[in-house]
């Protein structure tokens, strides 16, 4: 059942169908299924909405979900969630899902790759630039890193630098970390301690989800509300 | 010794030494920020959301320097550099 050989630290190592240069590993078999069933699954809810009370219990489950994670942006943001659900929303349902299914047998989750986690740092490290100068115009964003003179222009670049790094190692280790510790607690104590560890994971991938999805957000709130600040 | 057994002494050596010190300081600094933000919370019931929140975001920066660490206990005994590197040259 197990997928990795404890000596393999990355699902990138699991090599399913190879054509030249063509690799298909278990890092992305598993981010399509996570794809396919949070896109498959909201198709599957979202095609009959009703806007009366009486609605199915599905559609109650994603209402509850969605109003979550807005009303978490809503705190952070001072109110303008609407701009910043979706890119956050999306982080954090993909996120929580890839860690959640760790309790099906056989899966890996595709976080424990630093590939997925890299590219999900960079989607945050383009997206914050972006926020801000569409909410403050271009010139006003470049200013901000001249602030408060030119000296520390470089160290608001390494700032942005360092922080996409420990974004993606934060992910990355935490998710890998507990799938080695499961691995080797089932070599060394089989049966029940490897359990109690499974539950513990799960809490872990979700506050991790939270985690990254929450920096995410207060990332893009200091690229967009220091301007704001500043002229009161 | 030769140089292969003395890499991999150094490494293990080096890994459990790495994971046992760095952690050290992030588990004081979280200790802390939990003390704080716990009688904190005590004393203003009605702000628990937001201490919480950003608990969670400080005690996550801080934990982001024992997962450095670990990284690099990692990369010392599953993927050591000068390991592959002693090894292709004793092979070929």
């Amino acid at each position: 059942m197990e997928v990795m050989a404890i000596s393999q630290i990355s699902p990138d190592q699991v090599v399913y169908w190879q054509w030249k240069f063509v690799t298909i590993n278990a890092t992305l078999v598993y981010t399509w299924l996570v794809m396919f069933i949070l896109v498959f699954g909201s198709w599957l809810v979202t095609r009959r909405l009703s806007p009366t009370i009486h609605s199915s219990r599905w559609q109650n489950f994603l209402e509850v979900v969605v109003s979550g994670i807005k009303g978490e942006i809503d705190e952070v943001s001072k109110g303008e969630a609407g701009h910043y659900l979706p890119f956050i929303g999306t982080l954090f349902l993909f996120i929580a899902l890839a860690n959640l299914l760790a309790i099906v047998p056989g899966y890996v989750a595709p976080t424990a790759s630093l590939t997925t986690t890299a590219a999900l740092a960079i989607c945050v490290f383009i997206a914050v630039p972006l926020y801000g100068i569409a909410k403050q115009g271009i010139g006003e964003y470049l200013k901000e890193y001249f602030r408060p003179t030119f000296i520390f222009f470089p160290f608001h670049v390494m700032g942005e630098l360092s922080r996409t790094l420990a974004l993606t190692v934060r992910l990355f280790g935490n998710i890998m970390s507990h799938e080695k510790v499961i691995a080797i607690l089932l070599s060394v104590t089989p049966l029940f301690f490897p359990v109690a560890m499974q539950i513990l994971g799960l809490l872990i991938g979700l506050i991790q989800a939270y985690i990254f999805s929450i920096l995410a957000m207060v990332y893009i709130a200091s690229a967009t509300q220091v301007h704001a600040e500043h002229e009161k | 010794m030769d140089s292969a057994t003395f890499i991999a002494m150094a490494s293990i050596i080096a890994a459990g030494l790495c994971m046992g010190i760095g952690s050290l300081g992030p588990g004081l600094g979280q200790g802390r920020a939990v003390q704080s933000a716990l009688s904190s919370m005590a004393q203003q019931p009605d702000e628990r959301n937001s201490i919480t929140r950003t608990l969670f975001v400080g005690l996550a920066m801080i934990e982001s320097l024992a997962i450095y660490c670990f990284v690099i206990s990692m990369i010392l005994i599953f993927a050591n550099p000068f390991w592959n590197y002693v090894i292709k040259k004793i092979g070929g």
